[in-house]
């Protein structure tokens, strides 16, 4: 349980550091999506099922879409 | 030398963590009878009613099966309608800087297989969503989640769909209504029992399904409110400047 916890912790905190330290803005919207998805199985361990709901929804869907929305905006539409 | 500030900032964040998490008692071991939770746990805020049994006790003064919901909905009410106002305030900002009626050209051919596959996912994640915010009361979840989980499914027809909006008037119109009944019931509430978001209904026996009066309609409200409010805030992202 304890070695579940810390696995996903450490790997948490990888994806953190690589969102702040990559150059491309794309690869750090990825990471912070990482991010969510893996405290998703942390609430789960947890016995928090109704915030690992919320945190799917919220951190790995409707958030991770604003940033690729913006993303695409701020550029005007030349790339993808 | 900023890297270096911020390095030394985030090791002092985890030694203050550290030190508060020492503070803290174990998990497991705290002494609930001084404490105010347990008689949310154990239903008995206004009179003692002995333990609480799954499918046996009934009328008792809050019938959630779910203890999360039964604070959530019964007995801090207030603070909902209170984080249901600062979502509608949010969303009021964001569609003041991004209203627009011409939907955003991806200039990209959406997938064949992307295409039929939303179709076919999109009711089933929608009455997932209706199964959160319906059963709030007995199982994880609630209004929050499961509105999200309905603004997701509308995101997902956005982003298969070249052609699909949702109109915008009958998104809003859904949003003022339940907002408005959400205070309606507390004003009925008010009247019947003299506190506003006062449980007024007969609560039933603790995990059938019609039980714990106002908190399933009350939670369909929220999930109705939150899932046409994110909705709305999806369709301003994907809108842009100009007319139909």
């Amino acid at each position: 349980m304890n070695i579940v916890i810390l696995v996903f912790g450490v790997m948490m905190l990888v994806a953190a550091v690589f969102s702040i330290e990559t150059k491309r803005i794309i690869d750090s919207v990825i990471g912070l999506s990482v991010v969510s998805l893996l405290s998703v199985l942390l609430f789960v361990f947890m016995k928090a099922p109704d915030v690992a709901i919320t945190e799917a929804s919220i951190g790995a869907g409707l958030v991770t879409a604003v940033f690729l929305i913006s993303l695409f905006r701020m550029r005007g539409g030349d790339e993808s | 030398m900023r890297r270096f500030f911020s390095a030394l900032l985030a090791v002092l964040f985890v030694y203050i963590i550290f030190q508060f998490i020492q503070v803290l008692p174990d998990y497991g071991k705290v002494d609930l009878s001084k404490r105010v939770s347990e008689r949310f746990v154990l239903k008995n805020v206004s009179e003692e009613n002995g333990k609480v049994v799954f499918g046996k006790s009934r009328n008792l003064e809050d019938g959630s099966a779910n203890i999360v919901t039964s604070v959530v909905v019964n007995y801090r009410s207030f603070d909902t309608l209170g984080e249901v106002t600062v979502l509608f305030v949010s969303a009021l900002g964001v569609g003041l800087y991004l209203g627009g009626f011409k939907k955003l050209s991806c200039k990209i051919r959406v997938n064949n297989i992307l295409h039929i596959g939303g179709g076919i996912v999109f009711p089933l994640i929608m009455l997932f969503g209706a199964y959160i915010f319906t059963h709030g009361h007995l199982t994880p979840g609630g209004g929050f989640p499961g509105g999200t989980v309905i603004a997701v499914s509308v995101l997902l027809l956005y982003i298969s769909d070249e052609k699909f909006t949702v109109s915008r008037e009958k998104s809003k119109l859904l949003e003022g209504t339940m907002g408005s009944l959400y205070v309606i019931v507390g004003i009925l509430g008010l009247m019947i029992g003299g506190f506003f978001l006062f449980n007024f209904m007969p609560t039933g026996t603790v995990g059938k399904f019609f039980s714990s009066g106002v908190i399933p309609i009350v939670y369909s409200i929220i999930g109705l409110k939150v899932g046409s409010e994110l909705s709305g805030i999806v369709t301003d992202l994907f809108m842009e400047e100009g007319w139909k």
